[in-house]
């Protein structure tokens, strides 16, 4: 079995567009989360949140040739500027990318809801087609992101697609980590991406899961863990990692960021939207045995932890099953970028290797007294130096599915 | 005989809809050899010069004619002769 490291990283966040902007506007303790209501209203009229975390520097889709361009809702151009800078990072070669033994794992919960939005409703309400683009279907498919990329970047590989709404990143990856470990493949383009869109709000508004209370003070919501928290905060954006053997990462002497050691996915299969302590704790578990490590170990945990009354208190009573009461160092970036959905989990996880490679661990912005449930963790709440070699990143979605990632500094040998 | 108005609004919806270079059109020029588009490129080309031209294509009736189409001579052509039929000026 192959051992898989992380070679380069990319970013399309709320905060900014890319690695850089994503990481200065965290440690900033910044938040990005602004009032949409002008913007919604005029689609739908009874929400109940009307705040959001749109991508708050535009996104050129010039810098994108036009003939991969009209194939790309916002949802793959998001997903292919992060893996251009993620490519970049990892000085990844051209020639290796059309080699046969690079490929992708790049996942959204949907296609571009943008494009989906226009298609129906010229479908139904113009009752014509004849004046869509012919490239529409293309953007609007749900292996949009991977099948784009693969284009666009001349990678001829696998080209998987795991969509798994909140949980599709890091499924994304743990499909391409088994790829590199198994020996498919020596590289792998992985990754997540959503785009903001007023249907994808609904969705969570509708069941009562959208921050609400929050809408004239938008940088106090969401609230990972707080006794104040009231709900999900939808956000944009796409993550972008270059997975590769460590051989492949050796032999051609590139920057190894991290190893990925092991990995779960499973679903409580109880509920379709609640979430199930046991089957997080569950998850949690079956990553730490895949690594061999035992909980005492790990040195940080990035939650999910988005803000929700459930969610949260169901992840936190997880978490302190697994590691103990105050067992190890928690935090959640949700209150920075909101939940960005199926490019959360790559997004912090991106976050999470900037922050060890430079030493310290970001708070959870929003969190000032933990509530119910939710105190027995051992909550980072200010900026704290933190020398860490093992973490944890997971992300639980509707359909009750949870991924968990375990991933330690890398050690050659 | 096709007007000059036809060949600048079929070259001026290349420009701006396949972002071509003015330079490379001529009436002998292939669309898809040496300008590089596609099947799906001549889609959302007729569907530009409707747009700018005005006039309707039929999605059936047009079909064997739009697939006869491979230079820009061809492509004067066509739009020409939509024009004529449908009484308009391009």
């Amino acid at each position: 079995m192959k051992r898989v490291v992380i070679t380069g990283v990319g970013a399309v966040s709320p905060l900014g567009i890319g690695t850089d902007r994503l990481f200065q506007g965290l440690v900033e303790d910044r938040s990005a989360v602004v009032n949409q209501r002008q913007e919604w209203q005029q689609e739908v009229s009874d929400l109940t949140s009307w705040v959001g975390a749109p991508l708050t520097e535009p996104l050129d889709p010039n810098r994108i040739p036009r003939k991969h361009r009209r194939f790309m809702g916002r949802v793959a151009a998001m997903a292919y500027v992060a893996s251009l800078e993620s490519l970049d990072k990892a000085r990844v070669p051209e020639e290796m990318l059309a080699s046969g033994r690079a490929g992708i794992s790049f996942a959204s919960t949907m296609g571009s809801v943008g494009a989906l939005d226009r298609f129906f409703r010229t479908c139904f309400e113009e009752r014509e087609i004849g004046r869509l683009p012919a490239g529409i279907f293309f953007r609007c498919m749900s292996h949009t992101c991977a099948a784009n990329l693969a284009h666009a970047l001349g990678i001829t590989g696998r080209v998987l697609s795991p969509n798994a709404a909140c949980a599709s990143s890091l499924q994304a990856i743990m499909c391409g980590a088994e790829a590199i470990k198994n020996g498919k493949q020596d590289v792998m383009l992985c990754g997540g991406a959503d785009e903001l869109h007023v249907t994808v709000v609904s969705s969570f508004d509708m069941v009562r899961a959208a921050s609400s209370h929050f809408n004239d003070r938008p940088q106090d919501t969401p609230r990972p863990f707080d006794e104040e928290r009231d709900g999900i905060v939808c956000g944009e954006g796409a993550g972008a990692l270059v997975l590769e053997s460590e051989q492949s990462a050796l032999a051609r002497e590139a920057e190894i960021l991290a190893e990925i050691t092991g990995w779960s996915t499973n679903t409580g299969g109880t509920h379709m939207a609640q979430p199930h302590t046991e089957s997080m704790t569950d998850c949690l578990r079956a990553a730490l045995h895949a690594a061999d490590l035992s909980p005492d170990a790990i040195d940080y945990v990035n939650a999910h932890a988005t803000g929700t009354l459930q969610g949260d208190q169901a992840e936190a009573e997880a978490l302190e099953a697994v590691f103990g009461e105050k067992g190890v160092p928690v935090s959640s970036f949700k209150g920075h970028l909101g939940h960005t959905l199926g490019a959360s989990g790559a997004l912090e996880l991106i976050a999470c290797l900037l922050m060890q490679k430079l030493r310290y661990l970001i708070p959870t912005r929003n969190l000032k007294t933990p509530g119910a449930g939710c105190g027995g963790l051992d909550h980072v709440t200010t900026l704290r130096p933190a020398e860490f070699d093992r973490f944890v990143k997971s992300s639980f979605a509707f359909g009750g599915i949870g991924s968990v990632l375990v991933l330690q500094r890398y050690r050659h040998g | 005989m096709v007007d000059q108005a036809i060949i600048e609004v079929v070259h001026q919806t290349l420009v701006e809809e396949f972002e071509l270079s003015a330079a490379d059109l001529s009436a002998a020029v292939s669309l898809y050899e040496d300008l590089g588009l596609d099947s799906l490129d001549s889609v959302d080309l007729v569907v530009a010069l409707e747009r700018a031209v005005g006039f309707k294509i039929d999605r059936v009736a047009d079909e064997e004619r739009i697939r006869q189409v491979r230079t820009l001579e061809d492509l004067y052509g066509f739009v020409q002769a939509k024009v004529n039929s449908s009484g308009k000026q391009a």
